[in-house]
């Protein structure tokens, strides 16, 4: 099982969906306001890249080829549903929070990516550690896009403030344009940059 | 065996189908109670959460059961009145199952929107008398009376709505906002205590009239009198707020000046 420990840790930063692939950055705009959204918003994604993958490697054989997008669209649409579903009667304050977004994984293209990329080849085993990888991937950059957003535009960090009282008494402000998704852009453009400069020293050596 | 047979894909399709429908109306019907019971503790909760009520909700460990104790507790009546201030219908027991409580907001709202649309002033007040309009009495702990209204409007990318307690003063005790598909941490902020708070003790009714609140654009400025400020990069959420209050408030007011006639 060698090969496994690649699959899983590749995704996470070398190949990461956001930054190297640059997949699903709509939804990176949208949740990354506060944390607990963007960490939600990241664990779903996390099992509906990792459960449609498994599912599409499962049944790849049986796949008629002409509508393999369809059937991966189906089987994608069927785990949001569900997750959406169990949110909604467990965890309703959450999925009021996450709204439309929930509904939209469907559209994510990580997940899409990865079925065709990787689910429709591998056997079951490494598809599943393939697309959870993946969404961790995703849901990392959330977490640190989120991080910054919150702490400069709401100056809190899970809806508790962090930024002294003295601080705001002193003149500091809220920076509002972190709460706007251009500022999401900017910061994913940055986080992009930095990765991209760090691994082109190591692909020099 | 061949899966780019004609008959195959058709096959497949259908089976497939057949078994992810399945699958998920299983689900759906199994988790249908609990969801329900979730949207109305949750409609409880917001309309105690308006009059300051059920604080505890955010930590309790079994909610749901707290909430409907203590919508038992002090909401002691459900009224549904019309535009004109009578009173259509009046409970005391289950309130949780009264009409006043299965009044759709979000029908009335469409009713509004029609009138909206509508230049003819007979036409317009006939589809007025349609409109129901929920109330609920809560005897507060201080001793008080709160009359607790409903309002529904569109925000910017869907439906929202709002729980406003009316001291028999005229003035707001408190006001709870909340919405469907808002933008998170933008339009969303609507519902946060730093939003609601600002409407506590506003004016609504004064010497028989309605008194407009006013959203204006936060820029270090305090608000003055019965303006409240905007959020911050989310305009169309804020004036939506203002637009709902103003169109749900004028409905209310018959009912709101016999409420306060009363007491004077």
């Amino acid at each position: 099982m060698a090969m496994d420990k690649k699959i899983f840790t590749t995704p996470i930063i070398k190949a990461n969906p956001i930054t190297v692939l640059v997949l699903g950055i709509c939804s990176a705009l949208a949740v990354t306001v506060k944390l607990e959204p963007a960490i939600v918003m990241g664990i779903s994604v996390t099992l509906v890249t990792g459960l449609s993958s498994f599912l599409i490697s499962l049944i790849r054989k049986t796949i008629p080829n002409r509508i393999r997008i369809i059937v991966q669209l189906v089987v994608v649409a069927m785990f949001v549903i569900l997750i959406s579903e169990f949110l909604k009667a467990y965890v309703y304050d959450v999925s009021k929070q996450l709204s439309v977004y929930v509904g939209l994984i469907i559209t994510n293209c990580i997940i899409m990516g990865r079925i065709e990329a990787f689910g429709l080849t591998e056997k079951p085993l490494p598809s599943l550690v393939d697309g959870l990888a993946n969404g961790l991937g995703y849901g990392l950059i959330l977490v640190i896009v989120a991080f910054f957003r919150e702490l400069i535009g709401s100056g809190t960090i899970f809806g508790l403030q962090v930024i002294p009282q003295s601080f705001y008494e002193a003149g500091y402000m809220n920076n509002g344009l972190f709460i706007m998704p251009p500022m999401a852009l900017i910061l994913i453009g940055c986080l992009i940059w930095i990765q991209r400069s760090i691994q082109k020293e190591d692909d020099k050596k | 065996m061949d899966t780019n047979k004609n008959t195959y894909t058709v096959i497949y399709t259908i089976v497939m189908v057949a078994i992810v429908a399945t699958i998920l109306a299983l689900v759906s019907m199994g988790l249908k109670d609990k969801q329900q019971t979730n949207i109305k503790v949750e409609k409880q909760m917001n309309i105690l959460g308006c009059a300051g009520l059920a604080k505890d909700a955010k930590t309790v460990s079994d909610r749901n059961s707290y909430v409907q104790d203590e919508f038992k507790k002090y909401i002691t009546e459900a009224l549904v009145v019309n535009s004109d201030g009578e009173v259509l219908k009046s409970e005391t027991e289950n309130l949780d199952a009264s009409d006043a409580f299965k009044v759709s907001t979000a029908d009335q709202f469409d009713i509004i929107r029609k009138m909206e649309g509508l230049q003819d002033e007979a036409e317009k007040e006939k589809l007025a008398k349609q409109i129901q309009l929920p109330v609920f009495v809560c005897q507060t702990p201080e001793g008080g009376k709160n009359y607790i209204l409903s309002g529904y409007g569109a925000g910017l990318w869907g439906p929202i709505w709002t729980y406003i307690a009316v001291k028999e003063d005229g003035k707001i005790a408190g006001a709870l906002f909340d919405h469907a598909s808002e933008t998170p941490g933008l339009g969303g902020e609507i519902v946060t205590d730093k939003f609601r708070s600002q409407f506590t003790d506003k004016v609504v009714l004064e010497g028989g009239n309605i008194v407009p609140i006013i959203v204006v654009k936060g820029g270090g400025a305090k608000p003055q009198n019965n303006e409240i400020n905007a959020i911050s990069g989310a305009t169309i959420t804020s004036t939506a707020v203002q637009k709902m209050i103003s169109n749900w408030m004028e409905l209310y007011k018959p009912y709101l000046q016999k409420i306060t006639s009363k007491t004077e």
